[in-house]
């Protein structure tokens, strides 16, 4: 244990000092407070509009940038090392590798965690501060399930860029994959399953294609944040199929944490097969 | 205890076979020099010992334990080639990480800083290291926790010639206080008079181990006479024939001295009877070096032996 924390705490103490973590939790908080101010420009006037409008404005920008800056932060914590030669050193020291996985996830996990906590947690303050009438126990609840959502969809991305990153041997490689699987779960992923549901001309089963956006972490999340609203909620595209799911919330929030444990133990038994 | 024991270890890689049938063995106290030409299996063998791999045959054991167990690896530094380490933090801050991993306390961190002669620089970040101070601050990490077995690889790479001096001695008082010392080095006149023994290796073999001495025996090079004559050159020309074991090779040298090969076993014997001669005026002996013993195991293959990877 001793010894996933030292590794944690030079990861933390590293995204301090490269102000990674004030930078991310900085656009986090433009990111909200702009869309909370201009969240009812379409209708023509500027201020607040609502906290679901605004929360769901939030998860939809949220699926471009919080993909990216996790898949950012962690996609060279292995081969990272191994390119600056601290890998083989490391492993002639009491640690094993899922020490020092182990170590790294806590290390960019918690960064995440804070610099999301911070920004989109300054941003709800300002929000409850500023905006008269505005109802503060339901913004507060949205706020929250929204940062926890936030952070978990982060820790999935990380858990997918150390699938990488344990497996190539070189950094620029590590960072086009990352790329690639950004593009995947954020652009394509959507597409190709419109494409499907429209090719199949309803003959796939009903019941199947909703499970279908399992797959995608992504979508979880904005499904999460949306439907979490009830009835009123305005699900478009392939979120539609979103409604026709028999999980509820909690089974999102369960599929969610799945989407960071199953890619954890995924980079973990990669990088135990894996020859130094 | 024995540092470590290799005993008829073979490696495959994929279906190259790296090392085969290995016996080593390093005893507390003692420097071993492990020599060879890229791809000989210097630093698999390395691997090995640190637990990095395991063997596809035979048996490694480390400290009187398992390699790679986490109560042994605690008692083992390791330099490696080329450490980058990490840029942005300061050569302190680094050795703190590393000693917390280690579990070494943290107050022997200023201590092996200023050892290794960077104690004006501990404070400065490690991408403003010269090559050398990156050296020096591996081998600071090496030495963190008192090290039973120390594997340096290339340890005088960058570092300047007084720098060099000051790691042997170090090195040597390490070892007088009982630990067991791995020396890989390319430079071989510069590790020779501080190594105990030494160990070729040529392809995954070990080709010849044993102190410099039990070396030459077993190469059996000739040793060189350089002879300068007391009354000319043809007349100690002709002496050196009449003392029959003079089946060595003779090279004139402009400066009017003589060289001569001669066996080992035949040395002895020459000399004696040219000093009978009366014909010597002046005699040095060249015993062959640890490079000339070297080249006389790794064979004149030369470059086509060195083509080989890490």
């Amino acid at each position: 244990m001793n010894s996933i924390w030292t590794i944690a705490r030079k990861e933390l103490s590293d995204s301090l000092r490269n102000r990674w973590l004030i930078a991310i939790a900085l656009v986090f908080a433009v990111l909200a407070l702009g869309i909370a101010w201009f969240g009812a420009a379409a209708s023509g006037q500027v201020g607040y509009a609502s906290t679901p409008a605004t929360i769901a404005s939030l998860a939809s920008l949220g699926i471009f940038l919080i993909p990216l800056i996790a898949l950012l932060l962690a996609y060279d914590a292995i081969v990272g090392e191994e390119e600056g030669g601290t890998l083989l050193l490391l492993m002639t020291y009491p640690l094993s590798r899922g020490q020092l996985l182990f170590g790294k996830f806590l290390g960019h996990g918690l960064t995440l965690a804070f610099a999301t906590l911070l920004g989109f947690g300054v941003a709800g303050i300002a929000i409850a501060l500023l905006v008269e009438d505005v109802a503060v126990g339901a913004l507060a609840a949205a706020m929250f399930r929204f940062i926890v959502s936030t952070i978990l969809l982060g820790w999935g991305f990380i858990a997918l860029a150390y699938m990488i990153s344990v497996r190539v041997s070189e950094k620029p490689v590590a960072a086009g994959m990352a790329l690639g699987i950004w593009f995947f779960f954020v652009l394509i992923f959507d597409l190709m399953l419109l494409g499907i549901l429209v090719a199949s001309e309803g003959k796939l089963s009903p019941e199947l294609l909703p499970w279908l956006l399992m797959l995608n972490p992504t979508d979880i999340y904005r499904l999460l944040n949306i439907v979490a609203f009830g009835e009123g909620a305005q699900l478009s595209g392939v979120l539609s199929l979103g409604a026709d799911l028999p999980i509820g919330a909690n089974g999102l929030w369960f599929a969610l944490v799945l989407w960071f444990v199953i890619p954890l133990a995924a980079a973990w038994a990669l990088f135990r097969s894996r020859r130094i | 205890m024995s540092c470590f024991r290799l005993e008829n270890v073979s490696y495959r890689y994929d279906k190259a076979l790296v090392l085969n049938g290995v016996d080593l063995r390093l005893e507390p106290g003692e420097i071993l020099g492990l020599f060879g030409h890229n791809g000989a299996g210097k630093t698999t063998s390395i691997k090995l010992i640190l637990g990095l791999m395991t063997p596809t045959q035979g048996r490694v054991s480390v400290l009187d334990g398992e390699a790679g167990n986490s109560h042994i690896s605690q008692h083992i530094g390791y330099l490696p080639e080329n450490v980058m380490f990490y840029p942005q933090l300061t050569g302190r801050e680094i050795l703190n990480h590393f000693a917390r991993l280690k579990g070494a306390p943290l107050s022997q961190v200023p201590q092996l800083l200023e050892q290794v002669g960077l104690g004006d620089a501990m404070n400065a970040r490690v991408k403003t290291y010269s090559k050398g101070m990156r050296q020096r601050l591996g081998l600071a990490q090496a030495l963190l926790g008192k090290p039973k077995l120390l594997m340096l690889d290339e340890p005088t790479v960058g570092l300047d010639p007084v720098a060099t001096a000051d790691l042997y001695r170090l090195l040597r008082r390490l070892r007088n206080e009982g630990t067991g010392i791995v020396l890989c080095s390319h430079v071989l006149p510069g590790v020779e008079p501080y190594i105990d023994r030494a160990a070729i290796l040529t392809d995954g073999a070990v080709k010849a181990v044993g102190d410099l001495a039990s070396l030459r025996r077993q190469a059996n090079m000739p040793v060189t006479l350089s002879i300068e004559p007391a009354n000319g050159t043809s007349a100690l020309e002709k002496a050196i024939a009449g003392a029959s074991a003079g089946s060595g090779l003779i090279i004139k040298k402009d400066d009017g001295r003589l060289q001569v090969d001669v066996r080992p076993s035949e040395k002895m014997a020459l000399i004696q009877s040219l000093l009978n001669s009366g014909e010597v005026q002046d005699l040095g002996i060249y015993q062959p070096t640890l490079e000339d013993v070297y080249v006389h195991f790794i064979g004149a293959g030369g470059l086509a032996h060195r083509g080989g990877g890490q």
